[in-house]
């Protein structure tokens, strides 16, 4: 199962419609640190809203996917963790640190351009 | 690879259908059935008038009560012929459900279930009262199922009351944790009482719910009326912190009182990571700060500075 | 001793593959891990299997990670194996059992493999401390050069 990656301007938004295997979630990976680049995004929106399991796996790719693209000079943020997914990741001790997080996509843009307009800064309120 | 492995006979149900014990109390128990269904319409009667004159089941009327004894007469009898108790425990699941809600007390439910006993124990007095060696012997084996029916009966009861104040002890839980906003995308969790394990979660889980529903940014949970905190609620409470950050959202504690600042030093516990405030009213002003709102004192509100 | 028992589980049985001696299997479930797509049906599976119960909307996702994390130890360390999932009764509570069978190479060191507190999120890497989280019983049974066998279960409150 791809993840289809939509080009938004100055974004990439990686909206995962069902579960994926580790596979997809590697080549997903793999496909948003080479776009980033060759598209010149400045920021990258991974929607996890579909996933009902986030389990140690799929945590630790996101993680990748946020350090790595901030090593291309972009930034990441995670979008849609449900609240059960939430709850269970926290009892497994998966926490994201230092990868930014918002409600919705909305949310996620509204991140993005904030950082966009402060570069300097660390404009994340829940992105420790 | 299926198995049943749980045991055919339930010990704790059961004394054994008469043919299985000796023949003379197997005999004695169907002498005792026989005794108690002919005299049914009788015994009946004298139990519920007993029942009404101890002043039981106060809260049913003579004709419920007295429809109720004879389904527990039936079963009781029941009961003692065949030595099992599945039918009887059932109805007292059943019976327990209906009056609970009604306010019957659990020593009413024992008292109407040893008043049974004591008017069948009479009768057969009343009947064996010429040969007293085989009234022992009746008695002897009318016991121990009077007995266990009785704790059947009793048992069934507190269990189903049980259950109920389960279920009322689940919903004050629920009612006791309100998820507040107070303006848009703002929460307030004010956290009274307590906090056991089970609470902290379903605590967790109504927040976590009430952030997405709302679409939160900000929550602020006040403690101020949490009495003691250990290791365990206060891992419960980074845990809800992280969750909270999770879903895109941040936590500002407000409320810690100075027992627990220290007890959370103490343990150990890392506030580097937690946004904690005074009180409520400066984790509100923080939190509305957070939300781009700009916080005027009250000695800046002058008409010059109100329309900022 | 290659065999250790885990101390925590707070259920012990003489021969945890056998089933406790106090549990009735109302239903069973197995499912082959060959790959990590296998990963992906067995914790949905279990999550389908797991609402049959009634477990609330939470539950079935820690169940159903619970799940995740096991087949995919199989699928890391083991190449194939399989996760058998069951509906128990014990007594007037019902709940799931998930079973995690390898025949890979084994845990040298199990209580290492326990290890991890509520920060190590790396710890060895087999998500097993947080399986033991998320459910209400865990045993762990690993004989090297033979296989692992790691069993869950988790209660309807």
């Amino acid at each position: 199962m791809e993840v289809p990656i939509l080009k938004q301007g100055p974004y990439l938004i990686a909206s995962i419609q069902s579960a994926l295997s580790d596979a997809d979630l590697v080549q997903l990976r793999d496909k948003l640190v080479e776009q980033v680049g060759r598209l010149r995004s400045r920021g990258v929106i991974v929607d996890v809203t579909a996933l009902d399991v986030m389990d140690s796996f799929a945590t630790r790719t996101l993680r990748d996917i946020t350090f790595m693209i901030r090593l291309r000079g972009a930034e990441t943020v995670i979008v849609g963790i449900q609240p059960d997914v939430a709850f269970t990741m926290v009892q497994l001790g998966l926490k994201l640190e230092g990868v930014p997080t918002a409600l919705d996509l909305e949310e996620g843009i509204a991140f993005l351009s904030k950082k966009d307009s402060s570069p300097a800064k660390e404009a994340s309120p829940s992105g420790r | 690879m299926a198995q049943d492995i749980r045991e055919t006979r339930d010990t704790r149900t059961t004394f054994g259908p008469a043919h299985q014990m000796t023949a003379p109390t197997a005999e004695l128990l169907r002498q005792l059935v026989a005794h108690l269904r002919q005299n049914r319409t009788q015994l009946r009667e004298e139990w519920a008038r007993r029942i009404t004159e101890a002043k039981l089941l106060t809260a049913m009327t003579k004709e419920e009560i007295f429809a109720e004894a004879t389904s527990v007469y039936d079963n009781y009898v029941e009961a003692l012929e065949t030595g099992t108790f599945e039918a009887l425990q059932a109805y007292a699941r059943n019976l327990s459900e209906r009056i609970i809600p009604r306010g019957v007390e659990t020593h009413e439910v024992v008292g109407i279930v040893l008043l049974l006993r004591d008017v069948l124990a009479r009768s057969l007095f009343a009947k064996y009262q010429n040969d007293f060696a085989l009234l022992n012997r009746i008695l002897d084996a009318y016991e121990p199922a009077a007995n266990r029916i009785a704790n059947t009966v009793a048992v069934g009861f507190v269990q189903e009351r049980e259950r109920v104040i389960r279920e009322q002890q689940e919903a004050i839980r629920v009612l006791s944790t309100p998820v507040l906003q107070v303006r848009e995308r703002l929460l307030i969790l004010p956290i009274i009482g307590v906090i056991d394990p089970q609470r902290a979660r379903q605590l967790t889980e109504q927040l976590l719910r009430g952030i997405r529903t709302n679409r939160a940014k900000v929550v602020v949970i006040d403690i101020t009326g949490v009495p003691v905190m250990d290791a365990n609620v206060a891992n419960n409470l980074v845990q809800t912190v992280e969750a909270t950050r999770l879903l895109g959202a941040t936590v500002i504690i407000t409320g810690l009182s100075p027992e627990i600042a220290q007890t959370l030093v103490t343990i150990g516990v890392d506030l580097g990571k937690m946004n904690t405030v005074g009180d409520l009213q400066g984790g509100i002003e923080e939190a509305e700060r957070l939300l781009g709102y700009k916080v005027v004192t009250f000695a800046e509100s002058s008409p010059d500075h109100a329309r900022q | 001793m290659d065999a250790e028992r885990n101390p925590f589980g707070a259920a012990a049985s003489a021969d945890p593959a056998a089933g406790n001696g106090r549990d009735r299997v109302l239903e069973e479930i197995a499912v082959r891990i060959d790959g990590d797509t296998d990963i992906v049906s067995a914790r949905q599976k279990g999550r389908v299997l797991a609402a049959t119960l009634g477990f609330s909307s939470s539950e079935l996702t820690l169940i159903a990670t619970a799940i995740s994390e096991l087949a995919r130890n199989i699928v890391l360390y083991a190449k194939q194996g399989e996760i058998v999932l069951r509906v128990l009764e014990r007594g007037d509570q019902r709940g799931v059992m998930v079973r995690a069978h390898d025949q890979g190479p084994g845990i040298p060191d199990i209580r290492r493999a326990l290890q991890g507190g509520f920060s190590t999120s790396r710890s060895l890497g087999l998500g097993l401390p947080g399986v033991r989280r998320l459910m209400d019983e865990f045993e762990i049974e690993s004989r090297i050069g033979q296989g692992t066998t790691v069993t869950a279960r988790k209660w309807k409150r």
